[in-house]
């Protein structure tokens, strides 16, 4: 259409913490992702600028950013869909180091996986059978609803909770957790539910759902959490903990 | 050691987590029989001394009192120390301390009330 012919307006974060945000005009065109911006104006204004993108079709969960005050996963956000009259403010993602410009340091993010306990700890051995797990058993369906996580970093970067204490696993980690807790191949056992209980684990989950509320995959990392407290509940009551 | 992976530290913010749960459920029901009380005493138009009379001698009044108070004593406290430790960099023996003083404070002011409606 005639979308060629306009210009966005595109604030963009350059620099580390202490940065600051740098004006650039995008010519806008149909079906235009965030993503396409961003690329727009590393290829044609500012090779400089720095960001991370892989798949562009949401499923690596490496292109995260905060996009007019709301993290989102950028290759899926239609710019016609956010861009209100002001145009696009695009910041690095929240509760994350900065590298540079548009790119967080994720390492924080990913220890807190295998600080929780995030790693698949298998029961059985390679000699052994397959393993049958029916779909409609209930640990299979709480496994299955938080399965598809990408580890976008959208869900730490909205959580309250890890603003106020850095410490705290997070959503994703703890989602990653419950998915195994419920996978009856898995041996992870009293030792996971200990390494997600506490201060800095599940207990600290104050329910606020933003999470939920932001996740691009539509997975509700409150409700895993809560299966968590349930889950080192029982144990501590049944003398496991 | 090994068949109870949490430490004792941990274990204890574990039970407190538990208690002031468990104290919600109980504070829960306790508020709603308080405020069905309070607009019952108030749209009958009893008098001070019309609920003391009720009150006094009651086993039941006192039970349900003392129940709510102790539900309160253990709550109060725990929320409260929680709020402190995320919002503060309070922490530790000191602010444990604090806790304890707390709801002995509370438990004390609830259960002199108490007596007072019961005696």
């Amino acid at each position: 259409m005639s979308g060629a012919a306009s210009t966005l307006s595109v604030k963009v974060w350059r620099g580390r913490e202490d940065g600051a945000f740098q004006d650039f005009a995008v010519p806008q065109a149909q079906n235009q992702t965030v993503l396409d911006v961003v690329t727009w104006i590393q290829r044609h204004l500012d090779p400089t600028l720095a960001y991370r993108f892989a798949c562009r079709v949401g499923m690596c969960g490496s292109c995260a950013m905060t996009v007019n005050g709301r993290p989102r996963w950028t290759c899926r956000t239609q710019v016609a869909a956010v861009a209100g009259d002001g145009g696009l403010s695009l910041a690095p993602l929240a509760n994350l180091p900065v590298i540079k410009d548009l790119a967080t340091d994720m390492t924080a993010f990913f220890d807190k996986w295998q600080r929780a306990g995030g790693r698949f700890r298998p029961t059985g051995t390679r000699a052994d059978e397959f393993a049958t797990v029916p779909p409609a058993t209930p640990g299979r369906r709480a496994a299955d609803a938080g399965i598809e996580c990408i580890g976008c970093g959208v869900c730490h970067a909205a959580c309250d909770i890890v603003r106020w204490n850095p410490d705290y696993l997070g959503p994703a980690a703890l989602n990653r957790a419950w998915t195994l807790v419920n996978d009856v191949r898995d041996a992870g056992g009293e030792a996971r539910l200990a390494a997600v209980a506490g201060d800095a684990g599940c207990h600290a989950c104050h329910s606020t759902e933003s999470c939920r509320e932001h996740c691009p995959k539509h997975i509700n990392p409150t409700a895993a959490i809560a299966g968590l407290k349930r889950a080192t509940t029982l144990a501590l009551l049944k003398g496991r903990l | 050691m090994s068949s109870r992976p949490l430490t004792d530290a941990a274990r204890g913010e574990l039970r407190l987590w538990l208690a002031q749960r468990a104290s919600a459920a109980v504070l829960a029901a306790c508020v709603i029989v308080h405020l069905a009380l309070i607009i019952y005493a108030v749209r009958s138009g009893l008098t001070a001394a019309a609920i003391l009379g009720r009150t006094q001698g009651s086993l039941i009044w006192l039970g349900f009192y003392l129940v709510f108070v102790a539900a309160v004593a253990l709550h109060a406290p725990i929320g409260v120390r929680q709020i402190v430790r995320e919002m503060t960099g309070w922490r530790g023996r000191s602010l444990d301390a604090a806790a304890a003083v707390f709801a002995a404070a509370l438990a004390l002011l609830g259960v002199r009330a108490v007596w007072g409606l019961f005696a």
